[in-house]
Formats: structure tokens, C-alpha cells, sequence
């Protein structure tokens, strides 16, 4: 019998349509693969039980013919969406086993498809990392690691090593500078950072609200369309959501590229950029050539100041966000003798390294005397990033960009370890994406030499995801990439 | 008016003085969240998870608060800024759940304005506005029911506001009591605010700085926060103006603080010195879209403003005749003025205003009511007035009517038929109480005769009490003189 963990979303919903296999059975199937997978570190929290009842109960709708999209599909979530009565930690210490009584729309979105959860994901400390190195549960391990233990990638790194090793169907994740892309990269997946706006922000645990951006991590890009169409629309509950109409997103597989003009952006081959992935690039865009699309240099100037902005901004509303976690009402408490004592003692237990860094560099950004050298300099280098991306727009239908510059490294790597920068640079070619508020996915172009999974980025216009998904499909159809 | 000049042995000294108010805005839920605004629920009854600041909360704007913003600003003759936007004001304490005030800063959503306001000798004077922005409510710490811990309520975290504040205008107590008790008028007059200052839903804080009468420079200022009533900003004014110049006087200096005003001493301590105010890092709310109004839905509010107190206040002496302290007195409180208008529809309106503020409010003040509570209707008031004017009772008669209708809500006219309270004006049936009375006071009538002119007025009296007070005053003087100068 073949393993059911091996089926795309799309394939599973088929053979379930045809009764040919159960929710349950595949449920089963999942949580085997999550119970012998721990060795991954990808889940934070696996709720059988729940999940089981989720799937006797998606069965009866197929039974009855109430089946609905995502009907009884096994779904892992990213520990930073509220998932009521499931605990929701953003794998911080200070949230300890922190169970939210509300769902997050999107989650409920899923919910409400006939999707079910067999738990959650792990993931950076408040989604501040790319490698998953800073969760309070610990490091995940990427499925693709040979000798050494090799990094996942993050914030989103429990999820792409979770649909990677398949302990899931799909994966929720999200992205704020590269947090969905850059693990699915590194773990040979297929994910997409919608336009901000598509999906509601509601419920999910804040990092830089006006980056953050829900999107699904999957097995090939069908699937990301099919998940994406079951969690994005316009929410009263988060105003900065888009009341723009949600097309489907699986319209746009298999419709042709011919004439397309997909941009290469100059500014891009720059001096960290892998020998390997630049191949790749390049390989990349002979596929699309060879699939009828023409292949333009465009040029983004203001590339270079994008992640020196980027770092200023996201810790900048970051050390906001993250002031309500003072143990006051919720999560973990530490005692002291006052108020100011309370406050200092309960957030130096509960944060980890990179996030009291962040909050330091965001709390120094706004300081008097300093905000207008900083925060407000980096709002206007976002202005020009985004200027640059709309001229850029004028002369091509959607941008290809590799999704790191470099392959996934080991766990604890020296260079990285000892600068944080040099961590940093990794997301030198996703985070102008999110300055810009603009859809962008990443899927698996092949291997390297060393067998790892690299990652092609695709950046299209605001609000035209449909434009990345029928080029991505196309890409994937050319690149055969070969899944674990 | 007067002007407001402290004169000490060593030199004449001005103050100056500019206030920030906060209002809170009266709307059925919170002005990020749909909690409830019900004041006096119980503790932590009404709070939603964004007003707790629960992870992945996030606030969306109450647009009825913004309506009700828009309306005060309206009512201030201020600028309504079509673009405006939300921002951050970070700072750490127990009863500010998000460790965060969502406000407005650079870009407010009223711009300036002013108010006119009354001063006690007549004269009025011009306060301008500066700005006016709407925010968020903090919570509740309470620190006195246990010796150890401080106990929270987050009904009010959440609850709308508006700060208005003020161009440094004021140059006396009297000035600044005179504005907020008008700023008071105008926010119940539109509804925006209910402008109870001892339930903190009208809070102020007081800047004050002096200088040399006759000079142009600015001092340092203090500011005192939270000052609770209008009584006591006039008296925090008053003694932080009176540090200031003692200070200056023994060759001190004022450093800018924050300070406290204390009722019972009648005097300001520090707070905090300005070396250790907070830094609140203010940036763009990123939850928030700025909000940006369009014309239709501010003229839409326009079309609803109802007439304000300067308005009303003109109008009742221009047009009704009102005297300027009556007709200001009339309008500070809408309830009031709306009475009185009832009450003087067709009749004579400067009488009903001399009832209204004489017997009328002595009444409400002696059975402890409001005027929404009165016994006596602006209708009955109406008719009692009329029936003075008609002759059909005298004044006097009026008192007791009136005191008849305070205790049953009757109708005047009602009372007056009843218990036969008309006055008499039949000449004829005067004449011959008159002719009673003359008859048996001989003596009292030879001495009139004799020269004793002023006598007349204890005739008027016996006539006035043989006819049980009904006769009226003016024809028994005129037909008593006829007889007796015969």
C-alpha cells in the first residue's frame, strides 16, 4: 500500500472525494509520521485525541456530502497562531503553557473548510530568527540533514521541516521578513507570503504588525493555491486586512506563461550569493524562458538598504509589541518587590537572547534623539523600496530571485553563532518583500552539491498572487524537483 | 475684565496658564474594542481580550467615537483634519494592558479652535485651541485594599477620550474656571461627554508658568496633573502661581516638573523632574490605517449640530429680550435652557426667566431636584406666568400657586379655579369692602384727612385682607384714593 503521507493536499481531497481512503486513515497516517519523526523537533505540541474526533467527524461529512474544501485534511500550525483551547506559546518562555480562548481567523478559515489540526509547530522565539535556533523548545532539524544536524531555517522552521518529513499535510506559516520562504528553502518545500492584507493578521501572536503576513507552507505550489484560497479574505477584526476580492488561486495552475515577462533584478548578484544557487538562478530562468516567458533585467536600486531598514523597523514595532508579555495577566510571572522589579524579572526569565536584542535595538530606534536618524529614515528607505519595486513592475510581470543566498548551514554554525549579522545577511533577498507588502513564494529549484534543497523566490505585483502561482506551477513542472 | 496682576513688595507678576483636558467620549462600547462603557459595572466586567492586551489582539476604531470627536469639534470652531492618524505612546504600568497608549500625535484629528468665554464682569475673552485628539483610556490600579498587592480594573482600559488643549491663554483662575465650566456647557450640550469631573470623566492637567507684569518672555512651566473639579484647577492655579513667584522673588529657580495638587493644603508637591519623564517613543500605529474622513461624512455631522450655548445665549437676549447674565445663566445647562424656552412659548419671557431663577431653582434646590425631576412642568410655569400678566391673580397669590403646584403638579389655572383664587377686579364689589372699611375705622380715615397721607397703604392692607388677598392691589389703591381725597 502506498504511504498516504506521500499525497499533496490536492491528491489526498481526491481520494477522499472517491472514498478511497478515510480521514481518519490519513490522519493516522500523519500522526505515525509525527510520533516517528520527533527526532525533527518540529512539533511544539500534537493533540491526537482532537485531531482523531476532527477527522471521525470529517468523515461522516463525507458520508453525508457535507464535505467542504479542505475536509479532513491533516493540517500542522505555526505556534504563533491562537488556536482556541490549544496551547499557543510562540515558543517563548514567557507565554509558558499559554492556552488562548479565541482562534485566530485564519486558523478558524481553516476550521471552518473541514480542515483539522494535529497540533502545533515549532518555531523562532516570537518568530524572531532564521533558524529556528532561538525557540525556547529547541532548535528543529532539518529532514534533509545528511552527517551533521542542519538547520531548518526559520521563523517558520517547524513547519517546513514538518511538511518536508510529512508529519502534515500543510503547514500554516508566517513571514515578516522571510520567515515562510527561507525555511521552505532549506527543507525542499513549497511557501507563499501573500500581499500583506490578504489574510487577517487576527489572532496571530504579533512580531512587526506591519510586516506580518500569514501564508500556507506545502508539498508543491497546487496546494499552496488551494490552502492560500482557504485562508486569506478581508476580517473586521484587523483593519489593515484588504477588502480586495479573493480570486481562486487554483485557477491560475496550469494556465500558460507565454509572453510573460519575468524580471531578473541586477542588484541581486551579490558578493554572499552562493556559486551553486547563482547557477541555479540561471537555470531557473531558462525554464521559464523555455516555457514561453521573456526574461528582462530590471534593476532595484535600493536593494542594498533594504535589510539595514528592515532590522531598524521590525524590532522597532516589535519591542511595542512585546511590552504586553509583563506578566501581569497572563503567561509566565516572576516576582519582585514592585512593580519595575516584576516587569524586569519576569522578561528576563521569559525572553530569550534574540528577542531581548531586538527589543533593545527597536526600544533604542524610537528613543528621542534617535528616532528620526533611524526609525524614521528606515520608514523612508521602505518608501523607496516600494518606488522601486512599481518602476520595476512597469517593465515585468513578476520577479525571479533566488530565496537565500545560501544552502541550510549546521546547527550552532560558528560564523553564524558569533554575529548576528551574519545571520542577518540571509535574509538579504526576502525581506524587501515585505517592506514592500508584495506576494512572493519560494519552491524547490533542485539540489546542491552537497544534496541539500535550494529555494527560487518569485515576487509578483500587490494583490497578484495568481500571476506567481501559474508561473511557480510551471516552474515546478520544468524543475521536477523530487520531494523527500 | 479686571486685570489678574499678583503685586508683591518687589514687583508686579502675570501668570501664565494653559490647560489639557481630557474628555472622556460618551459611546455605547470602547473606542478599539466592542466592549461596554457602562460606568459603575463590576470590576473587570467590561473587557474584551484587545482591551486586556491578549496576544494577537488587535483594536479597530469605533467610528462612533470618531463621530462624536468630530461633533466636539465642531463645537469648538475648530478645524476637522480630514487625514489623521493613530499612534503608539509606549510606556510600562500595571493598568495599561498592551504596554502601549494607542493616540494621536503628529496628525490629530481636530485642528485649532476656540472658545468664547464669559467673565464675571461682563466682559468675555477669545481661549484659542490647539489641537484636540481622540485616544484610549488606561485602567484602574488599585493599591489600598491589601498591603501587598495592587489590585486591577480594566473596565475603564479602553474607554475613548478626547484631549483638547489649549494655547497658554489664560492670564487668572477666573479665566480658566470660566473655560472649563463653558467646555463643560458645550460637550453636554452635544452629548460627547457627560463633564462629570468628579467621576473622572472630565480630567485636567494645568500648566502654569509666570513672569514680570508688562514682559513677553516665557518661563519655565510646571504642569499639574489630574485635577479633579473646576474649584480646584482655580485653586492649583493660584498656589502654583504664588511657589512660582516666591521662588523667583528669593532668587530661586523653577526647574519643569510635573507636579501634584493637594486640595487639603491647598498647595502643589513634585512628582517627577523632567530629567526623569518618560520617554514615550511615539511611531505610527501599524494596526491602525490613518483615518481619512470625507466631506460627506463631516458635513453629514455638521447637519446634526444642534445649537450651543453662545448661539442660544445671543439669540435669548436678542431676540426674547433676556438680559446678558440671565440669559447666560439660562443657557450653560441645555436642560435648563430647553425648559425655559418650553415654558416662555407665547408668553412674556423675561418674567418666566425671573421665575425660572428665583422661586423655580429655589425650589429645586430646597426638595433637592433636578430640573428633569421638576414637579412643576415648563408648560404649568408658562400658564402661571400668564395668569399674572392677565391680571387673574396678583403676584403675591402667584407665590403660594406656585408652591401649591411644587407639592401636586397641578395645573395653575386648575389651582386657581379650585380653590377660588381669582383675583377680584369687579370695581363694584371692591367699592363696597372699601365702604367696610372706612366705615369702621373712623378715626384712622379723620387722620388720613388730616394730612397722615402714608396711612393709604394700611387701607390697602385691611382691604387686601377682608378680601382674603384676591382683590387687586392696584385698582383697591385707585378706588381707595378716590373715596378718601372726596
Amino acid at each position: 500500500m502506498t504511504d498516504l503521507t506521500d499525497l499533496t493536499v490536492c491528491s489526498a481531497l481526491k481520494k477522499l472525494k472517491a472514498k478511497e481512503i478515510s480521514p481518519v486513515e490519513l490522519t493516522n497516517a500523519y500522526i505515525e509520521k509525527a510520533t516517528t519523526g520527533q527526532k525533527y523537533n518540529a512539533y511544539v505540541y500534537i493533540d491526537e485525541k482532537q485531531a482523531l474526533e476532527k477527522a471521525r467527524e470529517s468523515e461522516n461529512h463525507y458520508l453525508n456530502g457535507t464535505n467542504r474544501a479542505l475536509e479532513g485534511i491533516p493540517l500542522g500550525i505555526k505556534d504563533l497562531f491562537c488556536t482556541k483551547g490549544m496551547q499557543t506559546t510562540a515558543c517563548s518562555r514567557i507565554l509558558g503553557k499559554f492556552t488562548p480562548p479565541y482562534e485566530s481567523t485564519v486558523t478558524q478559515n481553516l476550521l471552518n473548510s473541514g480542515a483539522l489540526f494535529l497540533g502545533k509547530l515549532n518555531m523562532d522565539e516570537f518568530a524572531m530568527g532564521g533558524s529556528n535556533e532561538t525557540s525556547c523548545f529547541g532548535t528543529v532539524v532539518n529532514p534533509w540533514s545528511k552527517a551533521i544536524p542542519l538547520v531548518a531555517g526559520g521563523s517558520s522552521g517547524g513547519s517546513a521541516a514538518a511538511v518536508a518529513a510529512k508529519m502534515c499535510a500543510a503547514a500554516t506559516g508566517t513571514d515578516t521578513g522571510g520567515s515562510i520562504r527561507e525555511p521552505s528553502a532549506f527543507c525542499g518545500v513549497t511557501g507563499i507570503k501573500p500581499t500583506y492584507g490578504r489574510c487577517s493578521r487576527y489572532g496571530i501572536i504579533a512580531f512587526a504588525s506591519s510586516l506580518d503576513q500569514a501564508g500556507p507552507i506545502c508539498k508543491d505550489v497546487a496546494d499552496c493555491a488551494l490552502l492560500l484560497n482557504n485562508m486569506a479574505g478581508y476580517d473586521a477584526k484587523d483593519s489593515t486586512s484588504s477588502k480586495k476580492e479573493v480570486p481562486d488561486f487554483c485557477s491560475f495552475i496550469g494556465q500558460d506563461i507565454k509572453g510573460l515577462k519575468v524580471g531578473i533584478p541586477n542588484e541581486y548578484r551579490s558578493d554572499g550569493l552562493n556559486t551553486e544557487v547563482a547557477k541555479y538562478w540561471d537555470t531557473a530562468a531558462e525554464m521559464l524562458k523555455s516555457a514561453g516567458a521573456d526574461i528582462v533585467n530590471i534593476s532595484l536600486p535600493h536593494t542594498k538598504y533594504a535589510l539595514p531598514a528592515y532590522y531598524v523597523i521590525a524590532p522597532a514595532e516589535a519591542s511595542s509589541n512585546l511590552a504586553r508579555y509583563d506578566g501581569v495577566r497572563y503567561g509566565v510571572r516572576v516576582d519582585g518587590n514592585g512593580l519595575d522589579e516584576l516587569y524586569i524579572n519576569t522578561r528576563t526569565a521569559g525572553f530569550g537572547k534574540e528577542v531581548k536584542r531586538r527589543i533593545l535595538i527597536g526600544t533604542y530606534v524610537l528613543s528621542a534623539g534617535y528616532y528620526d536618524a533611524y526609525y524614521l529614515k528606515a520608514q523612508k528607505v521602505r518608501r523607496l523600496i516600494k518606488n522601486d519595486f512599481d518602476e520595476a513592475f512597469k517593465q515585468c510581470d513578476i520577479i525571479l530571485t533566488p530565496t537565500s543566498p545560501i544552502e541550510p548551514f549546521a546547527i550552532g554554525d560558528k560564523k553564524m553563532a558569533e554575529n548576528p549579522i551574519n545571520m542577518y545577511l540571509n535574509d538579504i533577498f526576502t525581506v524587501s518583500v515585505n517592506l514592500a507588502g508584495l506576494p512572493a513564494m519560494s519552491l524547490p529549484i533542485g539540489l546542491s552539491s552537497n544534496g541539500l534543497p535550494l529555494g527560487m523566490q518569485l515576487i509578483g505585483r500587490a494583490f497578484d498572487e495568481g500571476t506567481i502561482f501559474k508561473t511557480a506551477y510551471q516552474l515546478e513542472q520544468c524543475a521536477k524537483f523530487v520531494r523527500m | 475684565m479686571a486685570e489678574y496682576i499678583i503685586e508683591t513688595p518687589k514687583g508686579k507678576w502675570e501668570v501664565i496658564c494653559g490647560l489639557e483636558i481630557h474628555c472622556q467620549i460618551i459611546s455605547k462600547s470602547k473606542i478599539f474594542s466592542g466592549a461596554s462603557t457602562e460606568f459603575g459595572d463590576d470590576v473587570n466586567e467590561n473587557v474584551s481580550f484587545v482591551d486586556a492586551g491578549m496576544p494577537g489582539m488587535l483594536p479597530t476604531l469605533n467610528m462612533e467615537c470618531v463621530h462624536q470627536a468630530i461633533k466636539t469639534g465642531l463645537g469648538l470652531n475648530a478645524i476637522i483634519n480630514k487625514y489623521s492618524e493613530f499612534s503608539r505612546k509606549n510606556y510600562f504600568y500595571a493598568d495599561l494592558p498592551q504596554g502601549y497608549q494607542i493616540t494621536q500625535f503628529q496628525y490629530p484629528i481636530v485642528g485649532e479652535g476656540f472658545i468664547d468665554i464669559d467673565l464675571e464682569d461682563g466682559s468675555s475673552k477669545r481661549i484659542r485651541i490647539e489641537r484636540m485628539h481622540i485616544e484610549q483610556d488606561a485602567g484602574k490600579s488599585i493599591h489600598d485594599l491589601d498591603p501587598h498587592k495592587s489590585f486591577i480594573d480594566l473596565n475603564r482600559a479602553g474607554v475613548g477620550l478626547m484631549e483638547i488643549v489649549t494655547k497658554p491663554d489664560f492670564r487668572s483662575p477666573e479665566e480658566a474656571g470660566a473655560f472649563l465650566r463653558k467646555l463643560r456647557s458645550i460637550v453636554r450640550y452635544l452629548g460627547t461627554c457627560d463633564g462629570n469631573m468628579d467621576e473622572g470623566a472630565m480630567r485636567c492637567d494645568v500648566n502654569v508658568s509666570v513672569r514680570p507684569y508688562g514682559s513677553d518672555e516665557l518661563r519655565t512651566r510646571c504642569e499639574m496633573k489630574n485635577v479633579n473639579s473646576v474649584k480646584f484647577v482655580m485653586q492649583a492655579i493660584e498656589a502654583e502661581t504664588r511657589r512660582h513667584i516666591e521662588t523667583y522673588e528669593s532668587g530661586g529657580e523653577i526647574c519643569q516638573e510635573t507636579r501634584q495638587f493637594d486640595p487639603l493644603t491647598s498647595s502643589t508637591k513634585a512628582m517627577r523632574k523632567k530629567e526623569f519623564a518618560q520617554d514615550y517613543r511615539y511611531f505610527p500605529e501599524p494596526d491602525l490605517p490613518p483615518l481619512v474622513l470625507d466631506d460627506a461624512f463631516i458635513n453629514k455631522i455638521k447637519e446634526e449640530m444642534i445649537e450651543l450655548p453662545d448661539a442660544k445665549k445671543s439669540r435669548f437676549i436678542n431676540k426674547l429680550g433676556l438680559t446678558s447674565y440671565d440669559a447666560m445663566v439660562i443657557c450653560e445647562n441645555k436642560e435648563v435652557a430647553d425648559f425655559f424656552e418650553k415654558a416662555a412659548e407665547g408668553h412674556d419671557a423675561k418674567k418666566i426667566a425671573n421665575w425660572l431663577m428665583g422661586d423655580f431653582f429655589a425650589m429645586l434646590n430646597r426638595k433637592n431636584l433636578t430640573i428633569a425631576d421638576s414637579p412643576v412642568s415648563a408648560e404649568n410655569l408658562g400658564k402661571l406666568v400668564e395668569l399674572i400678566s392677565k391680571d387673574v391673580i396678583s403676584g403675591k397669590i402667584a407665590k403660594d400657586v406656585f408652591e401649591i403646584m411644587a407639592d401636586t403638579s397641578e395645573d395653575p389655572e386648575k389651582i386657581v379655579e379650585e380653590r377660588g383664587l381669582k383675583q377680584v377686579t369687579d370695581t363694584s364689589a371692591i367699592e363696597s369692602i372699601i365702604d367696610t372699611v372706612l366705615t369702621a375705622n373712623p378715626d384712622n380715615v379723620a387722620s388720613y384727612k388730616a394730612g397722615k397721607g402714608n396711612l393709604i397703604g394700611w387701607f390697602v392692607g385691611q382691604v387686601m385682607k377682608q378680601s382674603q388677598g384676591k382683590a387687586n392691589p392696584g385698582l383697591v389703591n385707585k378706588l381707595l384714593k378716590e373715596k378718601l381725597d372726596q
